[in-house]
């Protein structure tokens, strides 16, 4: 009986918190339907009478999220592919190979860890100005394509296979470049997408690098796009929740369609982007 | 479920047995090592240099006096004191609950094990989603006259405030939303080290009849410990770098009324974005990375002393 009643009021006490986990997101659609009355109304209503579809045409009037999406898409699916093109060539030298220099460049992979990212942005934005890169996607792009934890890890997976099988792909006379494609690549495929999954929330929420390099709305990808948007229709509190949800429906649905991987790789890396 | 990785590390050079010396070597590593030291090495070179700078323009990558000019300046400057109090609110204050909640949902999730599924999804919802759109979220539930967050409290009995226009409560809504927002993170670094506990210990505990509170000071948390340590030093370095939320709560014109909320980050992007005086954003930046670097070092110092493994 005693057990009962814990079980239970551990139960309540995890909706009560799922509830204001949830809530925001629940206020923000709720508040995407209503009328602007509605949503200004003293004490405030939780759902509008009829729904407001009309709202998000509007906002997408306003704002081209499409191109916003575009953007995004582009940043993060081109970031993330060549994060990981990058990765795994690194974390495979650091594999197989024995080189002059192994041990200290390792080490320089580690350190970048330490830095944060703070630090980077002065000169790096000093950088991409002296190559004309401002305004550009790959002045976006591509002063983030390497990390050194991603290459820690891959090569944390790599490390795992076997050596007996890179011995009898060399006695089969197997290049070191077609071991990695058709033995490691395959072997690690959950390792990859676990480390492209993470490369690419953290590139598809990226803010502040963005923010600096992107000047007009060619390049400006969706959570700039919600900002400029904001301040195109500061006292609509309808409309900037339609705006919002446009924004972070894409990643919503990724979420989950992919939520154990997510979860999974977030618990394994231990680190945020 | 392997250890967390932040707290081992293999040494590099050790054999695997399956290595072989080659030039090619280089070549595999060559465009990630361009991008380290193109965006990340000479970055923190540069950024070095021109804080010891008196004044710097980075068009013509010209300054002038060199010493600790900026460095004093920051340390006088008025608005980054405030910088550093109002962080230091956010870690002080907001890490130690964000702990304490993050915990305690990660045990209820755990022992539920029917729904362990579900709650973890919901509960993990705020990581993936973009500070920037849930923070013009906040920004609305925190708003005085028809923000929800009032309506609860008058709802309770106490008394509304004025979250965002009142200089001296800025720095708590701020605090709010980063616990919110970083919760989820924590939640599943605590329930990956859960899942590392082996049952066997519980098994044995409940055969000799300990008490509930019995098995969660002397299994869970020492069992724990090497988890806990890493989330408090990465909560810590997090609530350091507090930037976003403050962006998306009060826009790109200051940090709330009169920059109340200004944190050291958003000082330092300000000082450069903004203001362009990149030998004081430069300086500033460099007190940050040894702030950042000291906390690191201490993670790797306990976790050597006190901390017991699995």
């Amino acid at each position: 009986m005693k057990h009962r009643i814990w079980q239970s009021i551990k139960l309540i006490l995890l909706i009560v918190g799922a509830f204001v986990m949830v809530f925001p997101f629940v206020w923000m659609l709720a508040t995407s339907l209503k009328t602007l009355p509605e949503a200004t109304s003293i004490p405030p209503t939780m759902f509008p009478d009829a729904p407001q579809w009309d709202n998000y045409a509007e906002a997408l009037q306003v704002a081209p999220f499409g191109l916003y999406l575009r953007n995004s898409v582009i940043m993060a699916g081109v970031g993330t592919l060549l994060t990981l093109v990058l990765t795994v060539l690194a974390a495979y030298a650091f594999t197989i190979y024995e080189f002059y220099g192994k041990t200290i460049l390792f080490f320089l992979c580690l350190a970048t860890m330490m830095v944060p990212a703070e630090l980077l942005i002065i000169q790096n934005f000093i950088t991409i100005s002296q190559l004309h890169w401002v305004n550009t996607f790959q002045g976006i792009i591509v002063p983030t394509l390497a990390s050194g934890f991603y290459i820690y890890m891959m090569r944390e997976y790599f490390v795992q296979v076997p050596s007996v099988l890179y011995k009898a792909a060399k006695v089969d006379g197997c290049s070191d470049w077609r071991y990695l494609i058709r033995i490691m690549l395959p072997l690690n495929k959950n390792a990859i997408a676990t480390i492209g999954i993470l490369a690419f929330i953290s590139q598809w929420n990226s803010f502040v690098w963005p923010l600096m390099v992107a000047k007009d709305d060619a390049h400006r990808v969706m959570a700039i796009g919600l900002l400029h948007f904001r301040d195109a229709v500061s006292s609509q509190v309808n409309l900037q929740m339609a705006g919002a949800t446009i924004v972070l429906l894409p990643m919503l649905i990724f979420y989950l369609v992919f939520r154990k991987q997510i979860i999974e790789g977030v618990s394994r890396g231990g680190i945020k982007g | 479920m392997s250890r967390p990785m932040l707290s081992k590390v293999k040494p590099a050079g050790a054999s695997l047995g399956n290595t072989r010396r080659s030039a090619k070597a280089y070549l595999y590593l060559l465009p990630a090592f361009v991008i380290l030291i193109g965006f990340v090495l000479y970055p923190i070179v540069m950024t070095l240099r021109m804080g010891f700078y008196e004044s710097y323009v980075y068009l013509t990558d010209t300054g002038s006096g060199f010493g600790l000019a900026s460095f004093r300046y920051v340390l006088h400057d008025p608005s980054f004191q405030l910088a550093v109090r109002n962080t230091l609110i956010i870690v002080l204050v907001g890490v130690p609950i964000t702990i304490v909640l993050a915990l305690g949902c990660a045990l209820l999730i755990n022992s539920c094990t029917k729904t362990k599924g579900l709650f973890q999804t919901v509960y993990f919802l705020p990581y993936v989603t973009s500070t920037i759109a849930i923070g013009l979220v906040f920004r609305w539930l925190f708003h005085s006259d028809y923000g929800y967050i009032n309506y609860f409290l008058t709802f309770l009995g106490m008394e509304p405030q004025k979250w965002l226009t009142d200089p001296t409560l800025t720095v708590v809504a701020v605090t709010i939303f980063s616990i919110w927002n970083g919760l989820a993170f924590k939640i599943v670094l605590f329930l990956a080290g859960l899942q590392k506990i082996d049952p066997q210990y519980y098994k044995a505990a409940r055969i000799d009849g300990a008490s509930p509170r019995r098995i969660f000071f002397r299994i869970t948390m020492p069992l724990l410990s090497s988890t806990f340590w890493m989330v408090t030093i990465v909560s810590v370095i997090h609530a350091f770098k507090t930037y976003n939320e403050v962006y998306a709560m009060f826009g790109g014109n200051g940090a709330g009324p009169g920059n109340s909320a200004i944190t050291i980050v958003y000082y330092i992007y300000d000082m450069f974005f903004n203001r362009s005086q990149v030998h004081y954003a430069s300086a500033a930046a460099i007190l940050f990375l040894v702030l950042v670097l000291c906390l690191t070092a201490l993670q790797k110092w306990v976790s050597r002393r006190f901390v017991h493994y699995v």
